[in-house]
């Protein structure tokens, strides 16, 4: 898998570390001679100097080729139109943007950005959640948040304790699709049993969130 | 017409002041408050300091209510997300932006954004100078 990395600054750089740890083909491009030469030196000849907006950068950084493109950039405008041109131009299957502005999380995904990333709404969620916990916990939203994958554990009071998914009533719009329990993960059936301490993963639509909160908190 | 620029530089400062002039209602974005210096001091129209990539920014520029949108800051980049944002969010009827490069202006020009490359708008009225300039011989 061939992934392009707009953008080396620190967010670029870890991600591209983290990558080519991961034993995928990794390019960084960055405009910066002297920040690309720093990369070059410590992750090795996985780097380029160039705009990644430019197409003649892309095509020579071989987008065509390319199953994903992130654009890491501080400015949400260039993330934005790198991603624009990597997927117009050169058909990449999947272009994700860093977005600075919150704000614009919603907007990227309105004009075609496949997924976005927001480091202070990653951050805002994480401090929730340490503040609030409800036993609930965000993973993942799809498509304008409409639906998401939240993972929630089962309380000791909880009415689905020591029932099988077959006799729980699920709300609508709501499948479990993993169970953690301790160090295992069930792929659960119609007779799996649920127990108290079990984390729940499952993908629900937002508005009935609070239902299966309560559901399986048992509170 | 109420227009909205983004970009007081040259082309976004003449912009306003011929509009302004011709009595059209116009807002005008720049980052910078400097860039107003660029001006006539009988500018009646609105001049706001922000980005034009924000759309509470574009708000207070009144673009809700905007006929045309023209996004002339010196980024690419810039004008093309401040333009996909007049057209997409705001339903802007015209929006149209300043793009250098040749390649991001054909791209954004099939998305029903209306894109200026000066480069080679500039290039092609250089080489039409070149049609009828007379050969030197021998």
């Amino acid at each position: 898998m061939y992934v392009i990395v707009a953008g080396g600054g620190k967010v670029g750089y870890y991600l591209a570390w983290n990558l080519v740890d991961d034993g995928y083909e990794v390019l960084v491009i960055e405009r910066n001679r002297a920040k690309a030469e720093a990369i070059r030196e410590h992750l090795g000849a996985v780097v380029m100097v160039g705009d990644a907006a430019e197409a003649s950068v892309l095509e020579a950084a071989g987008a065509i080729r390319a199953d994903v493109v992130i654009a890491t950039t501080g400015d949400d405008e260039d993330n934005l139109i790198i991603c624009q041109v990597a997927k117009r131009r050169f058909d990449v299957e999947r272009v994700i943007a860093r977005v600075n502005n919150p704000k614009n999380e919603q907007l990227f995904k309105r004009l075609g950005i496949d997924a976005t990333v927001s480091q202070t709404n990653v951050l805002l969620h994480l401090i929730e959640q340490r503040l609030i916990p409800d036993g609930l916990i965000h993973l993942l939203t799809l498509k304008h948040q409409e639906v998401g994958i939240v993972e929630v554990r089962v309380g000791p009071e909880s009415p689905v304790v020591g029932r099988t998914l077959a006799e729980i009533r699920l709300p609508p719009d709501c499948v479990f699709s993993a169970i953690n329990r301790g160090d295992n993960v069930i792929i659960p059936t119609g007779r799996t049993r649920l127990e108290a301490g079990d984390d729940v993963i499952a993908v629900t639509r937002a508005e009935r969130e609070a239902e299966l909160r309560r559901l399986l908190v048992g509170m | 017409m109420r227009v909205v620029i983004v970009g007081c530089g040259r082309v976004g400062a003449h912009l306003a002041t011929t509009l302004d002039q011709r009595g059209d209602e116009v807002a005008v974005v720049d980052i910078s408050a400097d860039a107003f210096l660029r001006l006539e001091e009988d500018f009646s129209g609105l001049a706001i300091r922000g980005t034009g990539i924000d759309e509470d920014v574009l708000r207070s520029a009144k673009i809700t209510q905007a006929d045309a949108f023209l996004a002339v800051t010196n980024r690419d980049n810039t004008n093309l997300m401040a333009a996909q944002l007049a057209r997409e969010v705001f339903g802007v009827p015209t929006v149209a932006a300043r793009v250098y490069d040749p390649v991001r202006a054909e791209i954004f020009a099939n998305m029903g954004i209306v894109t200026i490359c000066p480069t080679v708008t500039i290039g092609n009225l250089l080489l039409d100078t070149l049609e009828a300039a007379p050969v030197r011989t021998g």
